[in-house]
């Protein structure tokens, strides 16, 4: 079974945050910019329902999370 | 069909009587008649009101909608472009080169590492209310000293400058009498932050300001920033407080819930954003023909995005009128914006609002109303930021 791959958007990014405060085990930011960084690509299961809400609020788009094919799972 | 699209004549100036914590009538009647209302700007020109969360949120992301000051359609004369540094009112790529190296300043964690700081700011306000109350003046003795403290030490206002400093942006956020007041505390705030730039540039101190002093941002534009954070970080949140307070004051099973467990401040601090919205509307100029809703809207229009009542929007938010504070549906609330300009100082704002509530409720446990809620002063609805004008509290003093 594949996991849920988060990947992001640095250059979409404007820092807000949303991430770090939604899925702090998922995403942090940079010290200098306040941009987005990605603590873990296929967040665990514990973590994949913040990181799909993160995703929801991030202002930017700056994040896309790619869901296994859940047909027929 | 252009003819069944809902007009709102002109934008309402007044909230209903008895009703201070919903947006007003016509605009709650504009969004049952759909998402997106014609209206006419206060100068006449035409445009849009936009009242439903949905659409609200796609324009916000959308770059097709400018948030340049001078594209703004709403007056009859030609609005000059925002001064250097105020990117609120500029689009990218000038909007990104002011906020990239602000972002770093604002991060979740470096506003988590603030919350003792804040705590101690809070405590002090309210060691002074009891000294001197009951009653008391919840605005002047809590709810604006604490984000004016808070944004002057990230400022860096030396501590002999903050009490004329604060009078003065006081004045010109709300509290002057007159245009001529307005202006000359709007200018002297100006003056103020010239020489505050300067003085950081040729003394950094431990503060954002001295740190942006240390990147290509000339000092009119760092005066610009300091403006723009100064009068975002303050009147935004001291409304926060004091509307807040209101509003749970008024709500008595939901502040025996808060009361009762501390738990629930995070996500009651998120329900307030969305109930109160006090940033409560901004606006949008359309550069190209852009269709929204069914509508187009012309190259050159400026609509206007309701956040208070998109925050009420019944397909988004179940109940919506209702204040829960364990509600678990806040997430993606507008009351911050969304899109490129979404606040910058919102982590900031949050850790305030937590540590603040919570410190007043467990200070005070029989804090109430000190007059009757109608008598509590409102601001009106051509205040960019709404809230109350004071809120006369009382409570009981310990062994009384
Ligand atoms: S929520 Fe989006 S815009 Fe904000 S820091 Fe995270 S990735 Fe960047």
């Amino acid at each position: 079974m594949s996991a849920a791959q988060v990947s992001v958007d640095r250059g979409r990014c404007i820092g807000a945050g949303m991430c770090a405060l939604t899925a702090p085990e998922v995403f942090d930011q940079d010290e200098d910019d306040g941009r987005v960084l990605l603590l873990q690509t296929e967040p665990t299961a514990a973590h994949r329902a913040a990181a799909r809400m993160a995703a929801g609020v991030c202002p930017s788009g700056a994040i896309t999370l790619a869901e296994p094919e859940s047909d027929g799972s | 069909m252009s003819e069944s699209v809902h007009t709102v004549a002109t934008l309402p100036t007044e909230r209903q009587a008895g009703c201070p914590f919903d947006p007003p009538a016509e605009l709650l009647d504009a969004r049952r008649h759909g998402p997106i209302s014609r209206c006419t700007h206060p100068g006449g020109k035409p445009g849009w009101l936009i009242t439903g969360y949905d659409l609200v949120r796609s324009v916000l992301a959308d770059p097709r909608f400018s948030s340049r000051k001078e594209l703004m359609n709403v007056v009859d004369f030609e609005l000059p472009p925002a001064p250097p540094g105020e990117f609120l009112l500029m689009d990218d790529p000038q909007h990104r080169r002011y906020r990239q190296p602000l972002a770093g300043k604002f991060t979740v964690r470096r506003m988590r590492l603030l919350t003792e700081r804040i705590e101690q700011i809070t405590a002090d306000c309210l060691d002074a209310m009891e000294k001197t109350g009951p009653p008391t003046d919840l605005v002047t003795a809590f709810a604006k000293p604490i984000p004016t403290i808070v944004i002057c030490e990230l400022l860096g206002v030396p501590y002999e400058d903050r009490g004329s400093f604060q009078e003065q942006i006081d004045t010109f956020m709300g509290g002057a009498t007159s245009d001529e007041e307005l202006i000359a505390a709007y200018t002297a705030t100006q003056e103020y932050l010239a020489r505050l730039v300067a003085a950081k540039r040729a003394n950094p101190t431990d503060d954002v300001l001295s740190e942006l002093t240390d990147s290509d941002l000339t000092d009119e534009e760092l005066k610009g920033i300091s403006l723009i954070l100064l009068a975002a970080g303050f009147d935004t949140t001291a409304n926060m407080l004091s509307l807040g307070t209101f509003a749970l004051l008024q709500n008595p099973g939901q502040l025996a819930a808060l009361r009762a467990d501390p738990a629930i401040t995070d996500g009651a601090v998120e329900e307030l954003l969305r109930y109160l919205s006090v940033a409560k509307t901004f606006m949008r100029t359309a550069l190209e023909d852009v269709e929204v809703g069914g509508q187009t809207i012309e190259a050159g229009t400026t609509v206007v995005l309701s956040y208070n009542t998109a925050n009420r929007d019944p397909e988004r938010f179940a109940d919506p009128h209702v204040l829960d504070l364990s509600r678990q549906d806040t997430g993606g609330h507008l009351a911050f914006s969304h899109g490129i300009h979404q606040c910058l100082g919102q982590q900031l704002a949050r850790v305030e609002m937590r540590v603040a509530f919570r410190a007043l409720l467990d200070r005070f446990p029989t804090l109430r109303l000190a007059v009757p809620a109608e008598e509590v002063g409102l601001r009106p609805e051509t205040a960019d930021i709404y809230g109350v004008k004071s809120l006369p509290v009382t409570w009981d003093r310990e062994g009384a």
